[in-house]
Protein backbone atom coordinates (compact mmCIF):
# COMPACT_ATOMS: atom_id res chain seq x y z
CA UNK A 1 0.00 0.00 0.00
CA UNK A 2 2.59 2.22 1.10
CA UNK A 3 5.13 1.35 -2.07
CA UNK A 4 1.84 2.06 -4.19
CA UNK A 5 1.55 5.38 -2.69
CA UNK A 6 4.92 6.30 -3.14
CA UNK A 7 5.28 5.26 -6.66
CA UNK A 8 1.74 7.80 -7.27
CA UNK A 9 3.31 10.32 -5.62
CA UNK A 10 6.95 9.54 -7.86
CA UNK A 11 5.27 9.34 -11.82
CA UNK A 12 2.55 12.28 -10.83
CA UNK A 13 -0.15 10.49 -11.10
CA UNK A 14 -2.86 12.86 -9.76
CA UNK A 15 -1.32 15.41 -11.51
CA UNK A 16 -1.44 13.27 -14.84
CA UNK A 17 -5.00 12.65 -14.44
CA UNK A 18 -5.49 16.30 -13.38
CA UNK A 19 -4.13 17.18 -16.18
CA UNK A 20 -5.95 15.04 -18.92
CA UNK A 21 -9.35 15.73 -17.43
CA UNK A 22 -8.45 19.62 -17.72
CA UNK A 23 -7.65 18.93 -21.47
CA UNK A 24 -10.67 17.27 -21.94
CA UNK A 25 -12.43 20.05 -20.21
CA UNK A 26 -11.46 22.27 -22.86
CA UNK A 27 -13.01 21.35 -25.24
CA UNK A 28 -16.60 21.05 -23.64
CA UNK A 29 -19.30 23.38 -24.35
CA UNK A 30 -18.91 26.10 -22.04
CA UNK A 31 -21.08 26.98 -18.69
CA UNK A 32 -21.31 30.99 -19.01
CA UNK A 33 -22.98 32.67 -21.91
CA UNK A 34 -21.42 36.17 -23.84
CA UNK A 35 -23.79 38.02 -21.50
CA UNK A 36 -24.25 41.91 -23.61
CA UNK A 37 -24.66 39.46 -26.70
CA UNK A 38 -26.51 36.81 -25.21
CA UNK A 39 -29.06 36.50 -22.39
CA UNK A 40 -30.28 34.20 -19.98
CA UNK A 41 -34.08 33.04 -20.13
CA UNK A 42 -35.54 34.83 -17.23
CA UNK A 43 -39.39 33.62 -16.07
CA UNK A 44 -42.51 35.14 -16.73
CA UNK A 45 -42.72 36.01 -13.18
CA UNK A 46 -39.34 38.01 -13.17
CA UNK A 47 -39.54 41.19 -11.05
CA UNK A 48 -37.43 43.98 -12.71
CA UNK A 49 -38.22 47.67 -13.82
CA UNK A 50 -41.46 48.54 -12.74
CA UNK A 51 -43.89 49.99 -15.77
CA UNK A 52 -47.14 51.25 -15.49
CA UNK A 53 -49.81 50.17 -18.06
CA UNK A 54 -53.09 51.34 -20.24
CA UNK A 55 -56.16 49.87 -21.04
CA UNK A 56 -56.37 48.94 -25.22
CA UNK A 57 -57.91 52.53 -25.62
CA UNK A 58 -54.82 54.31 -24.17
CA UNK A 59 -56.66 55.40 -20.71
CA UNK A 60 -54.46 54.37 -17.63
CA UNK A 61 -55.14 52.01 -15.82
CA UNK A 62 -54.12 53.33 -12.68
CA UNK A 63 -57.19 54.51 -10.28
CA UNK A 64 -54.94 55.67 -7.34
CA UNK A 65 -56.20 53.33 -4.80
CA UNK A 66 -53.08 53.96 -3.03
CA UNK A 67 -52.96 50.03 -2.55
CA UNK A 68 -49.30 49.65 -3.70
CA UNK A 69 -48.20 53.18 -1.55
CA UNK A 70 -49.59 51.70 1.42
CA UNK A 71 -48.26 47.95 0.85
CA UNK A 72 -45.03 48.85 -0.53
CA UNK A 73 -42.57 47.84 2.61
CA UNK A 74 -39.73 50.28 1.39
CA UNK A 75 -41.71 53.28 1.20
CA UNK A 76 -41.08 53.94 -1.51
CA UNK A 77 -44.19 55.08 -3.43
CA UNK A 78 -45.52 58.31 -3.38
CA UNK A 79 -49.38 58.84 -4.66
CA UNK A 80 -51.42 62.07 -5.67
CA UNK A 81 -54.85 62.06 -6.89
CA UNK A 82 -57.78 63.80 -7.85
CA UNK A 83 -61.15 64.14 -9.44
CA UNK A 84 -60.92 64.19 -13.16
CA UNK A 85 -64.01 66.10 -15.38
CA UNK A 86 -65.48 62.59 -15.95
CA UNK A 87 -65.49 61.85 -11.89
CA UNK A 88 -62.99 59.29 -12.39
CA UNK A 89 -60.21 58.85 -9.88
CA UNK A 90 -56.28 59.29 -11.60
CA UNK A 91 -53.26 59.88 -9.88
CA UNK A 92 -51.31 63.55 -11.12
CA UNK A 93 -48.63 61.86 -9.60
CA UNK A 94 -46.98 58.17 -9.15
CA UNK A 95 -43.54 58.70 -7.69
CA UNK A 96 -41.26 55.34 -7.31
CA UNK A 97 -37.76 55.86 -5.63
CA UNK A 98 -35.74 52.99 -7.79
CA UNK A 99 -33.56 53.09 -4.96
CA UNK A 100 -35.40 52.76 -1.97
CA UNK A 101 -37.12 49.67 -3.91
CA UNK A 102 -36.38 46.21 -2.69
CA UNK A 103 -38.32 44.57 -5.87
CA UNK A 104 -40.55 42.32 -3.77
CA UNK A 105 -43.40 43.05 -5.92
CA UNK A 106 -45.96 43.11 -3.50
CA UNK A 107 -47.11 46.17 -5.38
CA UNK A 108 -47.93 44.14 -8.45
CA UNK A 109 -49.55 41.76 -6.16
CA UNK A 110 -51.78 44.66 -4.63
CA UNK A 111 -52.69 46.11 -7.89
CA UNK A 112 -56.54 45.33 -8.61
CA UNK A 113 -56.42 46.66 -12.23
CA UNK A 114 -53.09 45.33 -13.17
CA UNK A 115 -51.36 48.84 -13.62
CA UNK A 116 -48.31 48.64 -12.29
CA UNK A 117 -46.40 45.76 -12.80
CA UNK A 118 -42.77 44.69 -12.65
CA UNK A 119 -41.34 44.11 -16.36
CA UNK A 120 -38.50 41.74 -16.91
CA UNK A 121 -36.50 44.52 -17.93
CA UNK A 122 -33.28 44.77 -15.02
CA UNK A 123 -30.94 46.76 -17.41
CA UNK A 124 -31.42 50.29 -16.02
CA UNK A 125 -28.43 51.35 -14.53
CA UNK A 126 -27.71 54.95 -14.76
CA UNK A 127 -24.59 57.44 -13.91
CA UNK A 128 -26.72 59.89 -11.94
CA UNK A 129 -28.92 58.68 -8.32
CA UNK A 130 -31.59 61.83 -9.74
CA UNK A 131 -32.11 59.32 -12.99
CA UNK A 132 -33.67 56.43 -11.02
CA UNK A 133 -36.48 58.65 -9.07
CA UNK A 134 -39.04 57.43 -11.49
CA UNK A 135 -41.71 59.87 -11.89
CA UNK A 136 -44.98 58.75 -13.61
CA UNK A 137 -44.61 60.24 -16.88
CA UNK A 138 -41.10 57.73 -17.25
CA UNK A 139 -43.46 54.65 -15.62
CA UNK A 140 -46.15 55.32 -18.19
CA UNK A 141 -43.12 55.32 -21.11
CA UNK A 142 -41.93 51.99 -19.70
CA UNK A 143 -45.40 50.82 -20.10
CA UNK A 144 -46.05 51.06 -23.36
CA UNK A 145 -42.41 50.31 -24.46
CA UNK A 146 -42.82 46.91 -22.87
CA UNK A 147 -46.64 46.74 -23.14
CA UNK A 148 -46.36 43.00 -25.62
CA UNK A 149 -43.99 41.20 -23.31
CA UNK A 150 -45.83 42.38 -19.82
CA UNK A 151 -49.12 41.39 -21.01
CA UNK A 152 -47.93 38.06 -22.57
CA UNK A 153 -46.18 37.38 -18.92
CA UNK A 154 -49.24 38.32 -17.30
CA UNK A 155 -51.02 36.14 -19.08
CA UNK A 156 -48.67 33.34 -18.74
CA UNK A 157 -48.66 33.70 -15.06
CA UNK A 158 -52.62 34.52 -14.91
CA UNK A 159 -53.17 29.91 -14.22
CA UNK A 160 -50.70 30.13 -11.26
CA UNK A 161 -52.98 33.43 -9.19
CA UNK B 1 32.01 57.27 -36.63
CA UNK B 2 32.68 53.69 -36.75
CA UNK B 3 31.35 53.52 -33.45
CA UNK B 4 28.16 55.34 -34.08
CA UNK B 5 27.20 52.76 -36.97
CA UNK B 6 27.63 49.62 -34.77
CA UNK B 7 25.46 51.66 -31.87
CA UNK B 8 22.67 52.26 -33.80
CA UNK B 9 22.55 48.40 -35.69
CA UNK B 10 22.74 47.24 -32.18
CA UNK B 11 20.34 49.41 -31.28
CA UNK B 12 18.01 48.84 -34.33
CA UNK B 13 18.59 44.86 -33.23
CA UNK B 14 17.74 44.87 -29.64
CA UNK B 15 14.37 47.12 -31.11
CA UNK B 16 14.01 44.41 -33.23
CA UNK B 17 14.16 41.63 -29.82
CA UNK B 18 12.25 43.96 -27.21
CA UNK B 19 8.83 44.51 -29.37
CA UNK B 20 8.25 41.10 -30.16
CA UNK B 21 9.14 39.82 -26.86
CA UNK B 22 6.37 42.81 -25.44
CA UNK B 23 4.05 41.68 -27.76
CA UNK B 24 3.76 38.27 -27.44
CA UNK B 25 4.02 39.21 -23.03
CA UNK B 26 0.66 40.72 -24.03
CA UNK B 27 -0.55 37.85 -25.74
CA UNK B 28 0.38 35.55 -23.18
CA UNK B 29 -1.68 37.01 -20.70
CA UNK B 30 -4.41 36.82 -22.60
CA UNK B 31 -3.84 32.97 -23.77
CA UNK B 32 -3.46 32.43 -19.77
CA UNK B 33 -6.52 33.96 -19.16
CA UNK B 34 -8.00 32.34 -21.95
CA UNK B 35 -7.10 28.75 -20.93
CA UNK B 36 -7.85 29.19 -17.47
CA UNK B 37 -11.33 30.08 -18.62
CA UNK B 38 -11.81 27.25 -20.36
CA UNK B 39 -10.28 24.59 -18.25
CA UNK B 40 -13.37 26.22 -15.83
CA UNK B 41 -16.05 25.90 -18.39
CA UNK B 42 -15.68 29.97 -18.83
CA UNK B 43 -14.94 32.05 -22.20
CA UNK B 44 -12.01 33.99 -20.81
CA UNK B 45 -11.49 37.24 -22.35
CA UNK B 46 -13.39 37.36 -25.46
CA UNK B 47 -14.57 40.95 -26.30
CA UNK B 48 -11.68 43.23 -26.95
CA UNK B 49 -10.58 42.77 -30.66
CA UNK B 50 -10.54 38.86 -32.22
CA UNK B 51 -11.34 36.22 -29.87
CA UNK B 52 -10.59 39.20 -27.10
CA UNK B 53 -6.78 39.55 -28.22
CA UNK B 54 -6.38 42.80 -27.39
CA UNK B 55 -7.80 42.29 -23.88
CA UNK B 56 -4.14 42.89 -22.39
CA UNK B 57 -3.53 45.91 -24.65
CA UNK B 58 -7.04 47.44 -22.94
CA UNK B 59 -5.46 46.79 -19.61
CA UNK B 60 -2.33 48.34 -19.82
CA UNK B 61 -4.23 51.28 -21.01
CA UNK B 62 -6.89 51.17 -18.05
CA UNK B 63 -3.47 51.13 -15.89
CA UNK B 64 -1.97 54.24 -17.79
CA UNK B 65 -4.78 56.39 -16.91
CA UNK B 66 -4.78 55.39 -13.35
CA UNK B 67 -3.14 57.32 -10.77
CA UNK B 68 0.15 55.97 -9.50
CA UNK B 69 -0.56 56.14 -5.82
CA UNK B 70 2.93 56.14 -3.63
CA UNK B 71 2.48 55.27 0.13
CA UNK B 72 3.65 58.53 2.23
CA UNK B 73 5.79 56.61 4.87
CA UNK B 74 7.33 54.61 1.47
CA UNK B 75 11.33 54.46 0.64
CA UNK B 76 10.06 56.82 -2.65
CA UNK B 77 13.14 56.19 -4.24
CA UNK B 78 13.04 52.27 -3.50
CA UNK B 79 9.44 52.08 -4.13
CA UNK B 80 9.67 53.80 -7.46
CA UNK B 81 12.67 51.50 -8.85
CA UNK B 82 11.49 48.54 -8.17
CA UNK B 83 8.78 47.58 -10.57
CA UNK B 84 11.77 49.25 -12.99
CA UNK B 85 14.34 46.66 -11.66
CA UNK B 86 11.98 43.49 -12.37
CA UNK B 87 10.67 44.84 -15.71
CA UNK B 88 14.56 45.48 -16.75
CA UNK B 89 15.75 42.42 -15.66
CA UNK B 90 12.90 40.38 -17.25
CA UNK B 91 13.77 41.96 -20.45
CA UNK B 92 17.46 42.20 -20.14
CA UNK B 93 17.57 38.11 -19.99
CA UNK B 94 16.79 37.78 -23.29
CA UNK B 95 19.53 38.69 -25.11
CA UNK B 96 21.53 35.67 -25.29
CA UNK B 97 18.26 33.47 -26.09
CA UNK B 98 18.74 32.05 -29.43
CA UNK B 99 16.38 32.09 -32.12
CA UNK B 100 17.89 30.00 -34.18
CA UNK B 101 21.83 29.48 -35.47
CA UNK B 102 22.98 32.77 -35.43
CA UNK B 103 19.86 34.41 -34.79
CA UNK B 104 21.23 35.55 -30.98
CA UNK B 105 21.47 39.11 -29.73
CA UNK B 106 25.04 38.05 -28.67
CA UNK B 107 26.18 34.89 -28.38
CA UNK B 108 28.60 35.11 -25.22
CA UNK B 109 30.24 32.02 -24.26
CA UNK B 110 28.92 31.54 -20.73
CA UNK B 111 25.20 32.61 -21.62
CA UNK B 112 23.62 29.70 -19.51
CA UNK B 113 25.13 31.51 -16.92
CA UNK B 114 24.14 35.19 -17.57
CA UNK B 115 20.61 33.63 -18.10
CA UNK B 116 20.72 32.27 -14.41
CA UNK B 117 22.37 34.89 -12.67
CA UNK B 118 19.78 37.35 -14.17
CA UNK B 119 16.87 35.57 -13.68
CA UNK B 120 18.83 35.25 -9.92
CA UNK B 121 19.05 38.92 -9.74
CA UNK B 122 14.77 39.00 -10.13
CA UNK B 123 14.02 38.19 -6.65
CA UNK B 124 15.77 42.00 -5.62
CA UNK B 125 12.76 43.75 -7.73
CA UNK B 126 10.33 41.78 -5.20
CA UNK B 127 12.26 42.88 -2.00
CA UNK B 128 12.79 45.96 -2.80
CA UNK B 129 9.22 46.54 -4.13
CA UNK B 130 8.60 44.68 -0.80
CA UNK B 131 10.28 46.39 1.74
CA UNK B 132 9.58 49.96 0.02
CA UNK B 133 6.51 49.94 0.77
CA UNK B 134 6.49 49.65 4.35
CA UNK B 135 3.76 47.91 5.21
CA UNK B 136 2.87 44.27 6.38
CA UNK B 137 1.49 42.27 3.75
CA UNK B 138 4.26 43.67 1.17
CA UNK B 139 6.83 42.47 3.37
CA UNK B 140 5.92 39.22 4.38
CA UNK B 141 4.95 38.55 0.77
CA UNK B 142 8.80 39.68 -0.33
CA UNK B 143 9.96 37.82 2.41
CA UNK B 144 8.40 34.62 1.14
CA UNK B 145 9.16 35.26 -2.28
CA UNK B 146 12.80 35.72 -1.58
CA UNK B 147 13.00 32.22 0.58
CA UNK B 148 11.40 30.52 -2.25
CA UNK B 149 13.00 31.78 -5.09
CA UNK B 150 16.46 31.42 -3.76
CA UNK B 151 15.59 27.35 -2.30
CA UNK B 152 14.72 26.81 -5.59
CA UNK B 153 17.25 28.59 -7.83
CA UNK B 154 19.65 25.69 -5.93
CA UNK B 155 17.75 22.88 -7.84
CA UNK B 156 17.65 24.81 -10.87
CA UNK B 157 21.29 25.46 -10.85
CA UNK B 158 21.65 21.51 -10.31
CA UNK B 159 19.53 20.73 -13.02
CA UNK B 160 21.57 22.85 -15.11
CA UNK B 161 24.66 21.51 -14.56
CA UNK B 162 22.81 18.27 -15.58
CA UNK B 163 22.88 19.42 -18.91
CA UNK B 164 26.31 21.02 -18.97
CA UNK B 165 27.62 17.51 -18.46
CA UNK B 166 26.07 16.33 -21.75
CA UNK B 167 27.45 19.04 -23.67
CA UNK B 168 30.68 20.26 -22.18
CA UNK B 169 30.01 23.98 -23.03
CA UNK B 170 28.24 26.78 -21.38
CA UNK B 171 27.16 28.62 -24.67
CA UNK B 172 23.71 28.35 -25.32
CA UNK B 173 23.65 27.43 -28.86
CA UNK B 174 25.94 24.85 -28.58
CA UNK B 175 23.28 23.32 -25.86
CA UNK B 176 20.88 23.19 -28.98
CA UNK B 177 23.25 22.03 -30.96
CA UNK B 178 24.18 19.64 -28.69
CA UNK B 179 21.09 18.17 -28.67
CA UNK B 180 20.51 17.15 -32.81
CA UNK B 181 20.99 13.37 -32.70
CA UNK B 182 17.86 13.27 -29.27
CA UNK B 183 16.13 16.28 -26.92
CA UNK B 184 17.51 16.09 -23.58
CA UNK B 185 13.97 15.90 -22.59
CA UNK B 186 14.16 11.93 -23.43
CA UNK B 187 17.68 10.85 -21.09
CA UNK B 188 16.55 13.93 -18.53
CA UNK B 189 13.48 13.41 -18.29
CA UNK B 190 13.02 13.67 -14.45
CA UNK B 191 14.97 16.34 -14.62
CA UNK B 192 12.98 18.19 -16.96
CA UNK B 193 9.74 17.28 -14.28
CA UNK B 194 11.65 18.79 -11.75
CA UNK B 195 13.04 21.57 -13.93
CA UNK B 196 9.05 22.70 -15.28
CA UNK B 197 8.22 22.46 -11.59
CA UNK B 198 11.18 24.85 -10.00
CA UNK B 199 10.54 27.00 -12.53
CA UNK B 200 6.90 27.57 -11.57
CA UNK B 201 8.10 28.35 -8.23
CA UNK B 202 10.68 30.54 -9.23
CA UNK B 203 8.47 32.66 -11.13
CA UNK B 204 5.80 32.69 -8.41
CA UNK B 205 3.42 30.57 -10.30
CA UNK B 206 0.62 28.68 -8.96
CA UNK B 207 1.04 26.11 -7.07
CA UNK B 208 3.75 28.17 -5.72
CA UNK B 209 2.01 31.82 -5.77
CA UNK B 210 2.76 32.66 -2.04
CA UNK B 211 4.06 35.36 -1.55
CA UNK B 212 1.15 36.74 -3.77
CA UNK B 213 -1.46 34.24 -2.12
CA UNK B 214 -4.95 36.34 -2.19
CA UNK B 215 -6.32 34.04 0.59
CA UNK B 216 -3.16 35.51 3.17
CA UNK B 217 -1.12 37.90 2.41
CA UNK B 218 -4.10 40.36 -0.50
CA UNK B 219 -1.90 40.87 -2.73
CA UNK B 220 1.50 40.16 -1.28
CA UNK B 221 4.85 42.72 -2.56
CA UNK B 222 2.08 44.08 -5.06
CA UNK B 223 -0.23 45.60 -2.32
CA UNK B 224 1.29 49.37 -2.52
CA UNK B 225 1.22 49.07 -6.02
CA UNK B 226 -1.28 51.19 -8.25
CA UNK B 227 -1.73 52.40 -12.08
CA UNK B 228 1.44 51.40 -14.07
CA UNK B 229 3.79 50.26 -11.66
CA UNK B 230 1.54 47.32 -10.80
CA UNK B 231 1.20 47.06 -14.31
CA UNK B 232 4.99 46.80 -14.78
CA UNK B 233 5.23 44.04 -12.29
CA UNK B 234 2.68 41.98 -13.85
CA UNK B 235 4.07 42.32 -16.97
CA UNK B 236 7.90 41.63 -15.76
CA UNK B 237 6.15 38.93 -14.40
CA UNK B 238 4.83 37.11 -17.32
CA UNK B 239 7.94 38.48 -19.19
CA UNK B 240 9.58 35.91 -16.45
CA UNK B 241 7.65 33.40 -17.33
CA UNK B 242 8.50 33.23 -20.87
CA UNK B 243 12.17 33.41 -20.55
CA UNK B 244 11.35 30.07 -17.93
CA UNK B 245 9.61 28.85 -20.69
CA UNK B 246 12.55 29.55 -23.49
CA UNK B 247 14.97 28.44 -20.93
CA UNK B 248 13.26 24.98 -20.69
CA UNK B 249 12.95 24.69 -24.15
CA UNK B 250 16.83 25.06 -24.65
CA UNK B 251 17.75 22.88 -22.41
CA UNK B 252 15.37 19.97 -22.91
CA UNK B 253 13.18 20.53 -25.88
CA UNK B 254 16.06 21.26 -28.24
CA UNK B 255 15.72 25.14 -28.57
CA UNK B 256 14.67 25.39 -32.77
CA UNK B 257 15.49 22.57 -33.79
CA UNK B 258 12.39 20.45 -35.31
CA UNK B 259 11.53 17.21 -33.78
CA UNK B 260 13.21 14.87 -36.47
CA UNK B 261 15.06 16.20 -39.43
CA UNK B 262 13.20 15.10 -42.48
CA UNK B 263 11.52 16.95 -45.33
CA UNK B 264 8.37 18.66 -43.91
CA UNK B 265 9.72 19.49 -40.15
CA UNK B 266 13.36 20.65 -41.49
CA UNK B 267 11.88 23.56 -44.28
CA UNK B 268 9.86 25.37 -40.87
CA UNK B 269 12.15 28.05 -39.87
CA UNK B 270 13.35 27.83 -36.89
CA UNK B 271 12.15 30.92 -34.78
CA UNK B 272 8.81 29.23 -35.65
CA UNK B 273 9.85 26.12 -33.53
CA UNK B 274 11.61 27.32 -30.98
CA UNK B 275 8.67 30.10 -30.30
CA UNK B 276 5.94 26.65 -30.69
CA UNK B 277 8.25 25.40 -27.97
CA UNK B 278 8.17 28.35 -25.76
CA UNK B 279 3.74 28.24 -26.27
CA UNK B 280 3.64 24.65 -25.77
CA UNK B 281 5.68 25.12 -21.72
CA UNK B 282 3.58 28.14 -21.09
CA UNK B 283 0.38 25.99 -22.07
CA UNK B 284 1.64 23.86 -19.46
CA UNK B 285 2.30 26.97 -17.51
CA UNK B 286 -1.35 28.16 -17.79
CA UNK B 287 -3.13 24.18 -16.97
CA UNK B 288 -1.21 23.75 -13.97
CA UNK B 289 -2.60 27.37 -12.78
CA UNK B 290 -6.16 26.10 -13.00
CA UNK B 291 -5.77 22.57 -11.98
CA UNK B 292 -3.37 22.48 -9.09
CA UNK B 293 -4.48 23.94 -5.04
CA UNK B 294 -1.86 26.32 -3.54
CA UNK B 295 1.20 24.51 -1.41
CA UNK B 296 1.46 25.58 1.80
CA UNK B 297 4.65 26.81 2.40
CA UNK B 298 6.04 24.51 4.37
CA UNK B 299 5.10 21.93 2.08
CA UNK B 300 6.81 24.20 -0.56
CA UNK B 301 10.21 24.41 1.23
CA UNK B 302 9.98 20.98 2.29
CA UNK B 303 9.78 19.91 -1.60
CA UNK B 304 12.51 21.98 -2.63
CA UNK B 305 15.42 21.38 0.09
CA UNK B 306 14.17 18.00 0.74
CA UNK B 307 12.78 16.27 -2.49
CA UNK B 308 14.15 18.41 -5.27
CA UNK B 309 17.89 19.39 -4.23
CA UNK B 310 18.53 15.34 -3.39
CA UNK B 311 16.73 14.22 -6.00
CA UNK B 312 18.89 16.46 -8.63
CA UNK B 313 22.12 16.05 -6.56
CA UNK B 314 21.71 11.85 -6.85
CA UNK B 315 20.85 12.32 -10.89
CA UNK B 316 24.11 14.56 -11.46
CA UNK B 317 26.09 11.65 -9.85
CA UNK B 318 24.29 9.13 -12.19
CA UNK B 319 24.40 11.11 -15.47
CA UNK B 320 28.09 11.71 -15.01
CA UNK B 321 28.97 8.27 -13.28
CA UNK B 322 26.91 7.37 -16.79
CA UNK B 323 29.02 9.30 -19.05
CA UNK B 324 32.20 8.39 -17.50
CA UNK B 325 31.60 4.98 -17.35
CA UNK B 326 30.37 4.76 -21.12
CA UNK B 327 33.26 7.64 -21.99
CA UNK B 328 30.72 9.82 -23.91
CA UNK B 329 32.22 12.88 -21.92
CA UNK B 330 32.05 15.44 -23.92
CA UNK B 331 35.42 16.52 -24.90
CA UNK B 332 35.90 20.00 -26.38
CA UNK B 333 38.94 21.96 -27.46
CA UNK B 334 39.55 25.40 -27.03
Amino acid sequence: MKLNRFLKTIFLAEFVSAFIIAVKEIFRPKKTINYPYEKGKISPRFRGEHALRRYPNGEERCIACKLCEAVCPAQAITIESTEREDGSRKTTRYDIDMLKCIYCGLCQESCPVDAIVQGPNFEFATETREELYYNKEKLLDNGDRWESVLSKNIKLDKIYR
Amino acid sequence: MEYLDIFINEIYKIFFLVVPILVSVALIVWLDRRVWGFVQKRRGPNVVGPFGLFQTLADALKYIFKEIIIPASSNKIIFILAPIVTMTLALVAWAVIPFGENLVLSDINIGILYLFAISSLGVYGIIMGGWASNSKYPFLGAIRSAAQMVSYEVSIGIIIINVLLCVGSLNLTDIVLAQKNIWFVIPLFPMFVIFFISALAETNRPPFDLPEAEAELVAGYQTEYSGMMYAMFWLGEYANILLMCAMGSILFLGGWLPPIDIYPFNVIPSPIWIIFKILFLFFLFAIVKAIVPRYRYDQLMRLGWKIFLPFSLLYVVLTASFLFYFDMLPTKEF
